[in-house]
């Protein structure tokens, strides 16, 4: 069970969390090409290591923390922050 | 016979004092209290305990800790009865009950044992190549297969035992209460550190409960330990997993030992996941067998077990033994079997050339003893020599595997011949035996330092800490034999994995046949797959393949270690939430009321929702077509309290649901409502409800009974990830209100004689919202309808739901108001083609839904984009219709495919299927909604629905989707 670090209630168990995805995505503009849409919406990279995500607090205080979680070594690289 | 003839008359850890009764196979025996199953079976003279997988050969008791592979057997009756458990670690209790296994029809007479003698036909991988064709007659060859496989018998019965599950925390998670683990524990403790140590066994000691003199020297640290508040000591506690961030899985068994004498109120185990900051593997090492003909035979035993039997339960294995082994442990095991007045035979010790190869006897009469070369192979004549017990040391090999969970790296160590741990994990400490420190003392200094390291990694300070004196010890010494060849003339099978059946030769074949990865071999032969997984079995394994591969041991590497590390029970697994505990169960704040009315239930995610109102007498399907009728003809009154309830608030609230729905909200003006369409960024439909403007910058949303935590969760993501420089909070309100759909031609007449406000018309139109008061409660109106009818939504404050919903009945009962259920609200949105959640399934889009109209083209929303994909607006999208029985009576099974020909032979080109579908009380005939390619295109067509599954077809037209009122002149009346 990884311990997640939650700035508003501190390390929490990742029962308390749900996964959220990747926290480097933009929102294109409203406006922005089809094709800059469907990258935002359906590409994801799949990394070997460091990689920053959102873990949702749903069972806590309901932050979308934003996590670096090496995904090789499950290690928590930095304490979360709020997202963005 | 006396009573347990093997049993010596004095010494070892057992109460003499105490006699425990108990059964094997329906015959009864005694023993004592500090016996194990094994221990006193062996003490009664039961040599013979089970029948091995595959030839179901006699086996016996071959270990005395949790590796035992052949001694496994089913312990209690009935409901309790549990298979394939490790008499090794079963503690003796009065009345216990143990059956063998995998014989029939019993132990000393098994038909199966024919496969013995068929063996040439079952070579590794025998099933990939006997069963091959015709391929048709695989389900009786898996029949066949399936009867004679496995060992243990399923217990056909709920589980009637609770368990528990406990969270804990510590410093230090010591695993292994032997002396390395002793000594760290106090190592931490006297630091200052929290800690936990955990043993398997009754009591803490590990291997020196079996050796001469028990484990009197950790006595005084022991004492220390159970007295220190800041210590928690777990006898009969399996470390069986260790996970990310110092997780760390524990089984522990509180009343197993007890039989029934266990007190009820007590579980019978415990799940433990205790998140230590630092983990200390103290695990010990577990004794390899040696591979030679016949080495599978009762009573052939582990050296380290006939020392623990002797010196810890004072049971002889046997009365002559010869010791066979490879290292130095031969003289402590020759010389406690000669204390305990057993004749040692012979001493056949393969650092000096000599090795047994070959046995006979059903129980172990004899052995055959050459001297053998470097390759393990005989050469000269063999000498048979009369003994009933085997001692058998091929060494010691860490157990590494809780070290290996987490991915801790493996380095092979020459002069032990076994893995030690690498690197792993920065915050696991292994050491003693499972670090491959065997001598005592030397394993004692090293708890001390992994103790010692443990306390600084968390900045205590390593206190001083003198070590017991021990014995001095013949420095360790092994000649690796990894197999003994068979002698001419001496057949016999070679054993690497006793519980599997898997021999030598079958390594080897497997190695001809160009099975390269060991991960392959395993699983060809089913080296090391049974429940033991192969403790005992793994590195003579990899040993022999790696001989035969002509590559070292370390090129061909370990299979991987995987928790459990011994099997869990998997109702521990579940802990308590099994039955009505599997999850919460929600009620709504009129539940109360429904059950004593005699509704019945449905199940809707967590909630449960009253279905129907069934009166005295009356049949379910009467009552809620009843139901729907008197909405439709007069009024009634639902339980909509499962429903999401959102409240927006902030300065840019209007910009924010703006910009989450795909209809239009800027000029809503405050007290109105209206529907909402939520979607996803790929432009498919999230989800539906209301929305209320209450104030300037104050909104009150539902969602969808399903969608709540969703729809919730997707605007926390919108407002915290996206936009965090909008001014809005949200936040669910929906255990804070009780809802009430008053709905039917009467309803106004009904909330006219309780509201203090004026519900007419004019003051409150469609999608109106007003604050009234009724029956003391300030409850807010919506004037909103799901049935097609006249109708209003009431948000009631959550404890005053029950008085509003009376209040109601009461004004109601002059119109013949009646409250209605579930079923007969399903009923009628599907009378009224309104799209639910079989529907909105995550792959329609509002124009598949028929609700292109409400989609603006003014703004931007969540799902815009993607929504504008031209594939979104393909005409061959499934999109909604309504379908109705040709013959008008026969009712259309949901989820039923639609196809053109009922007579077209598969494959056949599916056109869409049935979402969902009811009788109409109102039309008085079935209906349906389906999605269907073409959609709205092929009304009037004729299309067959087809359910292969319940083997019917039905013949339906394809109609509009809304079969009643399509114009919705009821509503705004």
């Amino acid at each position: 069970m990884l311990l997640i670090p939650c700035p508003h209630c501190g390390p929490r168990s990742h029962i308390e969390f749900t996964y959220a995805g990747d926290a480097t995505l933009r929102r294109p503009a409203d406006d922005a090409p089809l094709a800059e849409w469907a990258d935002y919406v359906y590409l994801r990279d799949n990394p070997h290591g460091p990689h920053r995500e959102y873990w949702h607090h749903v069972h806590g205080c309901r932050a979308y923390v934003t996590v670096e979680r090496d995904t090789a070594t499950h290690a928590i690289v930095t304490p979360g922050g709020e997202a963005s | 016979m006396s009573a347990e003839p093997f049993r010596l008359p004095s010494g070892g850890a057992i109460d003499r004092t105490r006699t425990l009764a108990f059964t094997f196979d329906g015959r009864s025996y005694t023993g004592h209290p500090g016996d194990t199953l094994a221990s006193a079976l062996l003490a009664n003279g039961v040599r013979i305990v089970g029948r091995s997988f595959k030839y179901h050969r006699p086996r016996g008791v071959f270990t005395a800790g949790p590796e035992e592979p052949n001694a496994l057997v089913r312990v209690g009756e009935g409901a309790r009865a549990e298979p394939n458990t490790r008499a090794t670690m079963v503690e003796l209790y009065d009345g216990l009950v143990a059956q063998s296994q995998n014989c029939w029809p019993s132990l000393g007479l098994d038909i199966w044992a024919l496969n013995n003698l068929l063996a040439p036909l079952f070579p590794a991988g025998f099933y990939y190549k006997t069963f091959m064709a015709p391929a048709r007659a695989w389900p009786a060859y898996e029949r066949i297969i399936r009867r004679a496989a496995g060992i243990g018998a399923h217990v056909p019965h709920a589980d009637p035992d609770r368990y528990e599950r406990r969270f804990a925390h510590c410093d230090v998670l010591v695993v292994g209460g032997g002396a390395a683990g002793i000594m760290a524990a106090t190592a931490a403790a006297r630091a200052g550190a929290d800690v936990m140590l955990i043993d398997e066994r009754d009591t803490l000691g590990g291997h020196l409960r079996g050796e001469r003199g028990g484990a009197e020297i950790l006595l005084p640290y022991l004492r220390e330990l159970a007295a220190d508040k800041n210590v928690r000591l777990l006898p009969r506690t399996t470390a069986f997993g260790v996970y990310d961030h110092g997780t760390v899985a524990l089984a522990e068994r509180v009343t197993d030992h007890l039989g029934a004498a266990a007190t009820p109120s007590l579980p019978r185990q415990r799940l433990w996941m205790v998140r230590a900051r630092e983990i200390v593997i103290a695990a010990g090492a577990i004794e390899r067998p040696l591979v030679f003909a016949g080495n599978d035979r009762p009573t052939v035993m582990l050296a380290s077990a006939v020392r623990t039997y002797i010196n810890r339960f004072a049971v002889l294995p046997g009365r002559r033994a010869v010791v066979f082994t490879n290292n130095s442990d031969a003289a402590c095991t020759a010389r406690d079997l000669t204390a305990a007045g057993v004749e040692v035979a012979a001493v056949v010790d393969a650092r000096a050339g000599q090795a047994v190869v070959a046995t006979t006897g059903r129980s172990l009469r004899a052995v055959a003893i050459s001297s053998i070369d470097d390759a393990g192979r005989p050469i000269d004549a063999s000498r048979w020599i009369d003994c009933d017990l085997l001692a058998v040391s091929g060494g010691l090999t860490p157990s590494v595997h809780l070290h290996s969970h987490t991915g801790g790296k493996l380095t092979w160590e020459e002069t032990i011949a076994a893995f030690v741990p690498g690197t792993g994990a920065a915050n696991i400490r292994v050491c003693g035996a499972a670090r491959g420190v065997f001598p005592l003392a030397d394993s004692l200094s090293d708890g001390v330092r992994a103790g010692g390291v443990a306390a600084q990694a968390l900045g205590l300070k390593p206190p001083a800490l003198d070590l017991p004196a021990c014995a001095p010890e013949e420095p360790w010494s092994i000649r690796p034999l990894w197999e003994v060849k068979s002698a001419r003339n001496m057949r016999g099978k070679r054993f690497v994995d006793l519980q599997d059946d898997v021999t030598a030769d079958d390594l080897e074949l497997a190695v001809r046949e160009n099975y390269r990865s060991i991960e392959h071999v395993k699983r060809y032969t089913t080296l090391g797959m049974g429940t033991d997984q192969g403790k005992t079995a793994n590195l003579n394994g990899l040993a022999i393949v790696a001989q035969r591969r002509a590559e070292t041991i370390a090129t061909v590497g370990t299979t991987t270690f995987r928790s459990p590390y011994t099997p869990v029970a998997l109702g521990a697994l579940a802990g308590p939430e099994t039955g009505k505990y599997f999850e919460p169960i929600r009620r709504t704040p009129l539940h109360d009321w429904h059950a004593a009315q005699g509704a019945t239930f449905v199940e809707a995610g967590q909630w449960l929702r009253p279905r129907a109102y069934p009166r005295p007498g009356e049949s379910f399907n009467a009552a809620w077509r009843r139901e729907v009728l008197s909405v439709r003809g007069t009024a009634g009154i639902c339980d909509v309290s499962t429903l999401g309830k959102i409240d927006v608030q902030g300065p840019d609230a209007t910009a924010f649901l703006e910009r989450v729905y795909c209809n239009g909200f800027a000029r809503l003006p405050v007290g109105h409502g209206r529907y909402g369409l939520m979607l996803r960024e790929d432009g498919i439909v999230l989800d539906d409800g209301t929305v209320t403007r209450i104030g300037e910058r104050q909104y009150f949303l539902t969602t969808t009974t399903s969608n709540a935590g969703r729809a919730l969760a997707h605007l926390e993501y919108l407002l915290q990830a996206v936009w965090p420089e909008l001014k809005v909070r949200v936040a669910s309100v929906t255990d804070q209100y009780g809802q009430i759909a008053l709905a039917g031609p009467r309803s106004r007449d009904v909330l006219g004689k309780v509201a203090d406000i004026a519900v007419d018309s004019a003051a409150l139109s469609f999608l109106g919202s007003a604050v009234t008061t009724i029956a003391g409660a300030r409850v807010r109106l919506l004037r909103v309808s799901y049935s097609g009818e006249l109708a209003y939504e009431i948000a009631i404050p959550a404890g005053h739901t029950v008085a509003v919903w009376e209040a109601l009945l009461v004004a109601g009962q002059e119109f013949g108001l009646a409250p209605y259920g579930a079923e007969a609200m399903a009923a009628m949105r599907i009378e009224k083609g309104h799209a639910a959640g079989a529907e909105i399934n995550g792959q329609t889009t509002p124009a598949d839904l028929g609700l292109a109209r409400l989609v603006s083209t003014k703004k931007y929303f969540v799902g815009r984009r993607l929504l504008e994909r031209p594939a979104m607006a393909d005409a061959a999208r499934p999109t909604l219709i309504g379908l109705t029985p040709v013959d008008g009576v026969t009712p259309i099974p949901a989820g039923a495919q639609l196809i053109a020909d009922a007579r077209a032979k598969p494959p056949v080109k599916m056109l869409g299927h049935v979402t969902s579908a009811t009788f109409s009380p109102t039309l008085g005939r079935p209906i349906a909604l389906a999605l269907l390619t073409g959609g709205m295109a092929r009304i009037d067509e004729t299309l067959v629905a087809a359910s292969p599954l319940d083997g019917v077809s039905v013949a339906a037209r394809v109609v509009h989707p809304v079969f009643y009122d399509p114009a919705g002149e009821r509503l705004h009346d």
